[in-house]
């Protein structure tokens, strides 16, 4: 714990250092950076040793002036476990940004820049150690603003204005929500301490669904399940590259956590929680994939792709509420241990991919997937890296994606054949909806990461791409390598789980657990062996072709143009092209706005094609409603009306009445 | 669950598969009234491409020439973890057809971004349609596989064939055969046959499998249609698990009846190319959401 | 083996929902009439062996043959043959009725289970067909196409009467049959003046009379 202390002062310090000497823009960068990072690898390694240590939990509890308010913080294996990426990709993500920011234009601002990120980093982590409901309410406020300012960096262009200013209004309502919450609740355990929360007994408390309606909506707006989702796809790509990675890889796991936090205070579960969960989790996962596929801007693209993996782990949540339910350790084990996973890789894969995109920006000055193509020859690096974040975003072996989504379809079938009739409805939706969004984020990566890396140039940016320098390239580096990592050592990722699964279970019995989490071990030990096997195939045929070629011509030409004499890169085919049929059986929920030009006469003349595709949500739903609030609201214009006479007079009225009422 | 007396049967699959493609060919043959290739004719190709130097696009990278390593050894993978009917397969443990279709998916996406790789607008297509219709058959596929779990009470593919007694077909005839005839359509449409693709030609207007392949030549080309041969044969062994409901514990009989229940659905496959035309390329979501519905009502069935 | 027949039942109208070639839709009413003629069969007739085998031969006729063949005539006479830009597309339609299916097997289950000899897939099974008809009326412009509706949602009236026949009632099964009589017969004279006294019998045009 008091390692932990150190990381985050060093945190504190360096942040507010940068801000102090943002004059001289180099030490500011340094500065900034190097502290994040060092306060970063402390933590990472405080956060593992807290994981990991025996009494369940240390804590730190003080007095505090603020009513109601006790300072006091706790790292139990749950918090900790949700430290390990935070930390990572912080210190991961600043070393990348003190590359990537290292322009004229930023000079003026990389002090204020490393500021707000060092606060954002210690405003996640109190969040997630805070144990009082006063104290996560600042935190998370800090949070909030801290995002805020580093979304707007570059607030000269007009649409990271607009997209901020959507981010603040969005996070602030679901803080509105979170403060009923934590009213509510606090109110019904006279105190707003979390070890109070806890509702005990085995009988449902009659608030219970309230509360938990509340803190999904709360949380919800956080993580980012469809509707509330609005705020993601235009936040994300506003802000610099390394904030993005921070932002989607970390900062929305924040709800994450408080949804489950919020689950252990709530006591028995119902089937019907586990049923919003997963219908929720089916929902936000398939359209999130459905509008990502018609994105062509790339940050855009994976925004909306974190709404769908957003949508994955309530699908686990959701089963290991099920298990709770219905008495059934294996599926508790099984649903929440794939979602705490999936939490883990998905800040691995998905800063791997922001990062990459960053480079994309960086080396072409696009992130239009229709001006790029052929990047692979020329970032070679990043391509590589990439390719390795998209096949692990899709889930496939032997990669980490894989062992989260095994755990949450085995899970689930572990449901369907243990439970009876209408309670294996949860089960079937999440395998149909699990299998859908595997098949569609595999449409989706293919044009992605194929139209920008690989084919010919489209544009004159992507044919003067450059690499990206190794400070950028050595944080993607290390991710990919987790990726790989976690996805060859999948039984041992038990042992990382183990500890916050045990917060979680606490009605399984000990002896029960300890031969569940062994029974879950065996197969992923043979998905490992397969995967190894797999690997030493490709090896094996790749020794095949080569002695089979060996003394053989190896020539090379152009692609086959079945005859045509002048095939050129704009024949290729495009993002928009690739996803069409997806999108045309996908119209009614994607809809899609084409201008479409045709070329006319008989020789082939001019013809254009741009297609948009607006959030369905946010533009059949939040517009219209907050249109419809707002013209409500402007009826009551007229008690604001600028003059101070009226408003004394307000005061005066009110002093009158509350003067009558409680004197008489 | 390792069986290791299974490894042998293994390598049979690996030496045996080509056989189906070649099954099929006949019985189009014979319905067309020719005599048709000599049955070993695949393993002859084989032989022929891989005797053959190669020939690479320049617009290509090593994607390009990684991806036919990979979907092969993708499906090679997936062979160790299919069951012979009855009889057990190499590895055995829960959730194992989970990976089973996995593999496949790694296979189609490298398969994918090779066509991408080349830059020509056939391959896009080809790469294109692949994408939409594999977003389809994978959660039809997975809701089979739900039926089938409720229905036996099973977790691992050996052990679900395994379940598949006279005694479920008594009862749950009905799914079982509708399962039976989902599979059967995802096999013609994962293997493009008619009426999903033609495997004989490579023009852009029947094409989906075939022309993502356009520009292999010599031994990759070998091992991509090796892979396809495999895929057959993966998929006719679903189906064949699921149709035999006999059960006897000697390897030799349980052993000469799934090949011959494989030898009848290679059979059924050249029937069906040979009396249906291919489908309009826009009506084939239509027939996959129709095999969806089918597979809906399999699952209404379990659930009583 | 009942089972089978009402999974039958369930796929013909999965087929309804797809297809858009007219000819085929009145060859799966046809196969329809065939299997719902077949259902009797399975009742307990001690003693009516007579009247069981007359309905059902009846039945078979009536609905497998005769009216295809009417409908037939009536599709070759107004020269229309497919359906092509339904109100909702054809795929749609099918998910459509998968979502109808669900709520047909939980309306099923919800209901108290009568004496009978059928088992409970039969209701859920005929509140499908009334749901596809009723989809299929109100989603289809060609007049033909409604009319099948029509006999579709009837089918699915008769199953369920069928399913809770205790004994023979003769009565029902004729008047059944005599309201699908009247049904299309009514149908064909509209069908037949529709389109001798206008230029089509696309029914959205019916709309252009108001007002």
């Amino acid at each position: 714990m008091n390692m932990l202390l150190v990381a985050l002062a060093i945190l504190g310090i360096g942040g507010l250092a940068a801000l102090l000497i943002h004059r001289n823009p180099k030490f500011a960068n340094g500065i900034g950076s190097g502290s994040a990072v060092f306060g970063s690898l402390l933590g990472l390694m405080a956060a593992i040793l807290l994981l990991f240590s025996s009494p369940p939990s240390e804590t730190i509890r003080l007095p505090w002036s603020v009513p109601y308010g006790t300072f006091y913080i706790e790292a139990d294996a749950l918090s900790a476990f949700f430290l390990i990426p935070i930390f990572l990709l912080t210190g991961l993500a600043a070393l990348y940004g003190a590359r990537y920011l290292w322009e004229p234009k930023n000079e003026k601002r990389i002090g204020s820049h490393w500021a707000f990120y060092n606060t954002l980093a210690v405003s996640m982590v109190m969040v997630v150690i805070a144990r009082n409901a006063i104290l996560f309410l600042i935190s998370w406020e800090v949070m909030a603003l801290a995002s805020f300012f580093l979304v707007t960096m570059e607030d000269e262009r007009e649409s990271v204005q607009r997209a901020g200013w959507i981010y603040l209004v969005s996070t602030h309502l679901g803080t509105m929500v979170l403060f009923f919450f934590f009213i509510l609740i606090g109110n019904q355990a006279s105190s707003l301490d979390f070890d109070r929360f806890v509702i005990a007994g085995s009988q449902i408390h009659p608030q219970a669904s309230l509360f938990f309606v509340l803190a999904l909506i709360g949380f919800g707006s956080k993580a980012g399940i469809l509707p509330l989702h609005i705020w993601l796809p235009e936040a994300h790509p506003a802000a610099p590259s390394h904030v993005s990675a921070l932002m989607s890889g970390v900062m929305i796991k924040t709800g994450i956590y408080g949804i489950i936090r919020a689950l252990t205070w709530l006591g028995p579960p119902t089937t019907g929680w586990a049923l919003t969960l997963i219908v929720i989790g089916s929902i936000s996962g398939v359209m999130g994939v459905l509008l990502a596929l018609a994105q062509h801007d790339l940050k855009r693209l994976l925004a909306y792709h974190s709404v769908e993996n957003i949508g994955i782990i309530f699908l686990g949540l959701g089963i290991g509420l099920l298990g709770q339910a219905n008495d059934l350790p294996v599926l508790i084990l099984l649903g929440y241990g794939g979602a705490l996973l999936h939490t883990l890789n998905h800040a691995i894969f998905k800063g791997l991919l922001f990062l990459g995109a960053g480079s994309v920006l960086h080396g072409t000055g696009t992130l239009d997937i229709e001006h790029t193509g052929g990047l692979m020859k020329r970032m070679p690096w990043t391509g590589a890296l990439f390719l390795v974040g998209a096949v692990a975003i899709c889930g496939l072996p032997p990669l980490n994606g894989f062992v989260s989504e095994f755990m949450i379809f085995a899970g689930a079938f572990q449901g369907i054949q243990y439970l009876n009739a209408l309670s294996t409805i949860p089960g079937i939706i999440a395998i149909v909806a699990l299998a859908m969004i595997g098949g569609l984020a595999v449409a989706c990566f293919t044009k992605a990461f194929g139209i920008i890396f690989l084919g010919k140039p489209r544009s004159s940016h992507a044919a003067e791409a450059h690499e990206s320098k190794p400070a950028m390239l050595i944080p993607m580096i290390v991710l990919a390598g987790l990726c790989v990592v976690i996805g060859l050592a999948a039984p041992y990722t038990l042992t990382l789980l183990k500890p916050a699964l045990n917060t979680l279970s606490t009605n399984v019995a000990p002896t029960d657990f300890v031969k569940l989490t062994n029974q879950i071990q065996f197969p992923l030990t043979y998905v490992v062996v397969l995967s190894a096997l797999f690997a030493v195939l490709v090896a094996l045929l790749f020794w095949l072709r080569k002695w089979s070629l060996s003394g053989k011509s190896i020539a090379t030409t152009v692609t086959w143009d079945c005859g045509y004499a002048k095939p050129t890169a704009r024949m290729q085919y495009t993002a928009s092209s690739f996803a069409q049929p997806l999108m045309k059986l996908a119209s009614g929920v994607v809809r899609l706005r084409e201008h479409l030009v045709k070329p006319e006469g008989f020789f082939p003349s001019e013809g254009s094609y741009s297609s948009k595709s607006p959030d369905v949500v946010h533009e059949g739903f939040w517009t219209p409603t907050l249109k419809a609030s707002e013209w409500f609201l402007l009826r009551f214009r007229w008690i604001q009306m600028g003059s101070i006479h009226l408003y004394i007079l307000y005061i005066a009225i009110t002093l009158f009445v509350l003067l009558i009422w409680k004197l008489q | 669950m390792i069986n290791d007396s299974s490894i042998i049967l293994f390598f049979l699959s690996l030496l045996c598969a080509p056989i189906l493609l070649s099954v099929i060919n006949r019985t189009k043959a014979i319905f067309a009234g020719r005599t048709g290739q000599p049955i070993l004719q695949v393993y002859f190709d084989l032989i022929k491409l891989m005797r053959k130097g190669t020939v690479y696009s320049q617009t290509t990278t090593w994607i390009f020439r990684i991806a036919p390593l990979i979907s092969l050894a993708g499906v090679m993978t997936t062979l160790l973890l299919i069951p012979w009917g009855k009889i057990p397969a190499p590895f055995t443990f829960t959730g194992d057809f989970i990976l089973v279709f996995y593999l496949l998916g790694i296979g189609r996406f490298f398969t994918v971004i090779a066509a991408l790789d080349t830059g020509s607008s056939f391959e896009g297509m080809g790469a294109s349609r692949e994408v939409l219709f594999s977003a389809f058959t994978e959660p039809i596929l997975f809701a089979t596989l739900i039926t089938l779990v409720r229905l036996t009470d099973e977790a691992s593919l050996t052990n679900l064939f395994h379940g598949i007694t006279p005694f479920l077909w008594t009862t749950s005839g009905a799914a079982l055969i509708l399962v039976a005839v989902i599979i059967f359509v995802i096999l013609l449409t994962e293997n493009s046959r008619i009426p999903v693709d033609d495997p004989n030609t490579h023009l852009e207007l029947t094409m989906i499998h075939e022309v993502m392949v356009l520009d292999y030549s010599g031994p990759d080309f070998a091992f991509i249609l090796y892979g396809a041969s495999l895929k057959l044969w993966l998929f006719s062994a679903l189906l064949a698990g699921i149709i035999v409901p006999i059960h006897t514990d000697n390897v030799l009989v349980d052993g000469s009846i799934f090949l011959l229940c494989m030898l009848a659905i290679a059979v059924a496959v050249g029937v069906v190319e040979s009396l249906m035309a291919r489908l309009r390329l826009v009506l084939v979501p239509r027939m996959l959401v129709g095999a969806g519905a089918i597979a809906a009502v399999c699952i209404y069935l379990t659930l009583k | 083996m009942i089972d089978l027949i009402f999974v039958l039942l369930i796929l013909t109208g999965f087929v309804f929902l797809g297809s858009g070639r007219l000819q085929f839709s009145i060859r799966t009413l046809a196969v329809q009439g065939i299997l719902l003629g077949l259902i009797p069969l399975w009742g307990s007739w001690e003693g009516l062996w007579v009247r069981m085998l007359s309905i059902t031969t009846l039945s078979l006729l009536i609905k497998g043959f005769v009216l295809p063949y009417y409908l037939t005539r009536a599709m070759h006479k107004s020269k229309v043959m497919h359906e092509d830009h339904p109100f909702v597309g054809f795929t749609t339609s099918m998910v459509v009725g998968i979502v109808c299916l669900g709520v047909s097997f939980w309306l099923a289950s919800r209901l108290p289970t009568l004496g009978g000899t059928q088992p409970q897939m039969a209701v859920a099974v005929s509140f499908f067909n009334v749901f596809v008809g009723l989809f299929v009326i109100m989603s289809r412009r060609k007049a033909l196409t409604q009319v099948l509706g029509y006999l579709l949602l009837e089918n699915g009236a008769y199953i369920f009467g069928v399913a809770f026949a205790i004994e023979v009632p003769l009565l029902v099964e004729l008047g059944v049959l005599l309201d699908v009589f009247v049904a299309v017969f009514v149908m064909g004279i509209v069908i037949f003046h529709i389109s001798k006294s206008f230029d089509h019998i696309d029914t959205d045009q019916l709309s252009s009379l108001v007002g």
